[in-house]
């Protein structure tokens, strides 16, 4: 008796085990309740703050309830895998070209940079280093060009063709060169010594973080300003937060990926999402995890935290660098770029 | 006894049927498909892609470090063998069953806890690295969890023929003024050559497909990227314009991994079949 | 034990030795690590312990799924497992060497090439799996996909685990059932399934362990989507990956509960050899 009743039971949980994940793999169309943000590595703590509110929010004002699903990676690597099917409601990567690469692929409308009220690009970010505190090695670190005064010196810096992280990092050294007059191969050698210090290069910035302040890897850290802060804050003081005189502006664009959200019938919740990301209260929080609010107000409020260290001038890819991101693309960061010219050549023997 | 057990016996037709279907659909198809996608490149392509600089340094490093953990563990594995087998000591039933540990915890959990050892402000690690020794983020910490996972292969195959070892032969030896030393060398070590080479052959393979444990070890330098981590990067790496042949270019470093584990289990199964017949 | 007279002529000195190495063995590749992950997972004291497994919804979704497709994969690598022992061990037919052999090569296949041949044959861009997309079924980045690889390299566990046995324990006893008027499913369940019964639970056991443990084919195809595709195993690294003390303790705390299991996976384990050696000793 009790024998067949576990076996009953055993069966009924596997038929039901079953049935779940196989029923998992059915697009549901019409519920339109669950979105997918897929993603750049360093928002985790930002969008795990953030979802909760919004979807409180949005069931006051709507009625219906939404969930949200996070998944997060290397900025181009997220972006590959949404051009590759990962439905993805919305987008949330590092950079324009990503998010563009995605409208390339034919899976989002021309034009959806414009179509969020309040714009693609509710935060702003840069580019900081972080060092060991008391290093001999980083002590008289302050500018770009520090970075290269010391052949001893170990960069950690994700992989700018996998990671946002990685190509801010790579385009503000860059562009630190050219802000200053510099030639094109005045600014070729100095990524090169640049990148010749690294480390090896992590697949995403949160590798790179973790390289970096958790297992000691390394004695300068090429990351996001958020990441930055947060890491210093967690370090107990064995970190420390150095802001260059200048450097890049980093604008993580945000974008619904049309094809899909449409096909789910997700579109309405989604673009809510993102326009939410503009109300003062979702701005307060992406101030607090140190993302550089665009919200005028709570911009001058938060300015004080960004420039404690010291006040840096932001300054845009485009057209400090290129003339538009895709030339920047192609001539940086595809097969045999210079990217690869720089780095095969100058790592391998 | 073939043609008694088809008519007596039921269910070759079921069992061949569900076993071929169930092998195809689930595995041969799948593989298959890996060839077929490497094939599109063209010869030079494919030649490029598999003897790309970065993927030779990853072969490099997956066949030495897996090399160099098989015979780690050939050494390690007959002591602990011997040991169990000959010997009785305190809590010998404990080593026994923990022996197995490394079949059965997840490799990506083995990875965690070994980088955390071995890291610098980790139990062993603070004491290792002062002295130079970097057991975490790597090459050493690849060969470590290497080492671990394939750890029981070499015990388990050698233990059964440690006991059923012919005591007499040993004795005789004994008997005929043969010294301990040479006992072991003349007489019982000849016969567990074939299965530690059987254990490491085991270890070796599962070792050039390991993946979770070294993830987590790895510092993602060139130096410690093995070709299962290549494989993943190229899948990911951007950018926008090469998109088709980066993923025909995972596809051939993966058949090349798949050709080599072929030919380790192919050669695995040669070895066991001569073992029987002319091992003894 | 038989053992005795051969071990005492081993001098002390090597004796010593050898003990002491293996316990050091043991200890140092096995021991450590699992006293440092329990370590780490009890940092912040039981209470942070318990928040970090129950109180996040992530966390309960990946132990829910794994708890549903490790022994759905089980179940299916069981039917399948017995099929082929049965075939292979009761029978002899043409290419039944290379069907053997056939059997074992998911074991020898890098996890991360089964998860990237299975994106191949059924990625979304592809033929297979845009035709199911066309007809709203996902594969890949959903859990089906978490299935299909988690059965794939698991496939071979209780086959092999049951072809010995098949051949050790010999037809003889199914004959006689049969000619005494069992029909087919009468013998199998009546005869065979308890002559292998130790065998197909301890290749059941295996075949479960390396299902909730399986990290490389399952994080290439699942797209690691919180709260939906994440396992056990890709949730501690996700967690492991977070930069605050209570992530790092909560994906210990994770990783403890997954080395639990493998710990229960053994000690049936243990059992099982202890009672078929009774079984085996007893007729005799």
């Amino acid at each position: 008796m009790l024998r067949s009743v576990s076996i009953l039971l055993a069966a009924a949980y596997l038929l039901a085990a079953g049935v779940w994940i196989l029923s998992s793999g059915v697009v549901r169309r019409s519920s339109g309740t669950e979105l997918i943000n897929v993603a750049c590595d360093p928002t985790r703590e930002l969008w795990d703050e953030l979802n909760p509110k919004f979807c409180a929010r949005y069931e006051t004002q709507t009625g219906s309830p939404v969930a949200i699903r996070n998944s997060h990676g290397g900025s181009a690597s997220q972006a590959m895998q949404v051009k590759s099917g990962f439905e993805a409601d919305v987008v949330t990567l590092a950079m324009w070209s990503d998010t563009d690469a995605i409208r390339k692929a034919g899976l989002m409308d021309d034009g959806w940079e414009t179509r969020i009220d309040g714009g693609s690009l509710p935060y702003l970010s840069t580019i900081v280093f972080v060092v060991r505190t008391g290093s001999e090695k980083t002590r008289d670190l302050r500018d770009w060009d520090d970075l290269i005064a010391r052949d001893d010196v170990r960069i950690i810096v994700p992989n700018p063709k996998m990671s946002g992280n990685g190509k801010w990092a790579f385009l503000a050294a860059w562009g630190s060169v050219k802000r200053r007059g510099g030639s094109d191969a005045e600014a070729e050698e100095f990524v090169k010594q640049l990148f010749q210090r690294t480390n090896g290069l992590d697949p995403s910035a949160r590798a790179a973080t973790e390289n970096f302040a958790k297992n000691g890897q390394g004695d300068v850290h090429l990351t996001w300003e958020n990441e930055a802060h947060l890491e210093v804050n967690q370090s107990g003081g064995k970190l420390r937060l150095i802001n260059p005189p200048a450097s890049v502006r980093a604008e993580p664009h945000v974008a619904v990926v049309d094809s899909v959200a449409r096909k789910k019938g997700t579109a309405a919740a989604a673009k809510a999402y993102l326009e939410y990301l503009h109300t003062e209260e979702a701005q307060r929080v992406i101030a607090k995890h140190y993302y550089r609010p665009t919200h005028p107000e709570v911009a001058r409020e938060s300015a004080e935290q960004f420039d404690r260290a010291g006040k840096i001038e932001l300054f845009p890819v485009v057209p400090t660098i290129g003339a538009s991101w895709d030339g920047i693309d192609t001539r940086f960061f595809v097969k045999d770029g210079i990217f690869d010219r720089i780095y095969d050549r100058g790592k391998s023997p | 006894m073939n043609t008694v057990n088809r008519r007596v016996l039921p269910g070759f037709g079921l069992g061949l049927g569900t076993t071929l279907t169930y092998l195809t659909v689930l595995v041969l198809i799948p593989l298959g498909f890996c060839f077929w996608t490497a094939a599109e490149l063209s010869w030079d392509d494919f030649w490029q892609a598999v003897a790309d600089p970065k993927a030779v340094a990853a072969y490099k490093l997956t066949f030495g470090a897996s090399f160099l953990a098989g015979v780690v563990n050939v050494v390690i594995g007959l002591i602990v063998a011997w040991t169990l087998v000959r010997y009785e000591f305190p809590a010998k039933r404990l080593v026994d069953a923990l022996v197995d540990i490394p079949f059965a915890l997840p490799t990506a959990v083995a990875g965690m806890i070994y980088a955390n050892l071995y890291m610098p402000d980790g139990w062993l690690g603070r004491y290792l690295v002062p002295l130079g020794i970097e057991g975490a983020f790597s090459r050493t910490g690849i060969v470590l969890v290497l080492i671990f996972t394939g750890f029981p292969f070499v015990v388990r195959t050698v233990q059964p023929v440690l006991e059923d070892l012919d005591a007499e032969t040993e004795e005789a030896a004994g008997v005929l003024g043969a010294s301990r030393w040479q006992t072991f060398r003349r007489v019982i070590l000849p016969s567990l050559i074939p299965p530690a080479i059987t254990g490491f052959s085991l270890a070796f393979a599962r070792a050039i497909g390991e993946y979770g444990s070294v993830v987590f070890i790895s510092a993602n330098t060139p130096e410690t990227t093995i070709a299962p981590m290549r494989i993943v990067a190229l899948q990911l790496e951007s950018t926008n314009a090469d998109r088709a042949s980066a993923t025909a270019e995972a596809a051939a470093i993966a058949s090349v991994l798949l050709l080599v584990s072929f030919a380790m289990l192919i050669l695995i199964n040669l070895f066991e079949r001569w073992n029987r017949r002319y091992g003894q | 034990m038989a053992n005795d007279k051969r071990s005492r002529r081993d001098p002390w000195y090597v004796r010593c030795a050898l003990i002491g190495s293996t316990v050091g063995i043991v200890g140092f590749l096995i021991l450590l690590p699992l006293a440092d992950l329990f370590t780490q997972a009890f940092a912040l004291g039981a209470v942070a312990y318990w928040d970090g497994l129950a109180n996040n919804a992530d966390t309960r979704h990946s132990i829910w799924l794994t708890l549903a497709i490790a022994p759905v994969s089980v179940a299916f690598n069981t039917v399948f497992g017995v099929a082929a022992a049965w075939t292979i061990a009761r029978f002899r037919f043409p290419g039944r060497a290379i069907l053997t052999t056939l059997i074992d090569l998911p074991f020898s296949v890098s996890p991360v090439v089964v998860g990237l041949i299975f994106v191949l044959l059924l990625g979304p861009n592809t033929r297979v799996g845009g035709w199911l997309l066309g007809h709203d079924y996902k594969v890949i980045f959903a859990p089906p996909a978490i299935l299909l690889v988690t059965l794939f390299v698991t496939f071979p566990f209780v086959a092999r685990e049951l072809i010995p046995i098949f051949e050790a324990v010999g037809s003889e006893e199914e004959i006689a059932a049969r000619s005494l008027g069992a029909n087919g499913w009468q013998m199998f369940w009546r005869v065979t399934v308890p002559n292998i019964k130790w065998g197909l639970i301890y290749g059941i056991i295996l075949c479960n362990a390396r299902a909730m443990g399986e990290f490389g084919a399952v994080a290439i195809v699942s797209g690691k989507i919180a709260g939906q595709t994440e396992t056990m195993p890709l949730r501690v690294q996700k967690l492991h990956e977070g930069l605050s003390e209570a992530d790092k303790a909560a994906a210990f705390a994770l990783a403890s509960v997954l080395t639990l299991l493998s710990l229960v996976t053994l000690l049936i384990k243990v059992g099982i050899e202890r009672k078929f050696r009774a079984e085996r000793r007893a007729p005799e």
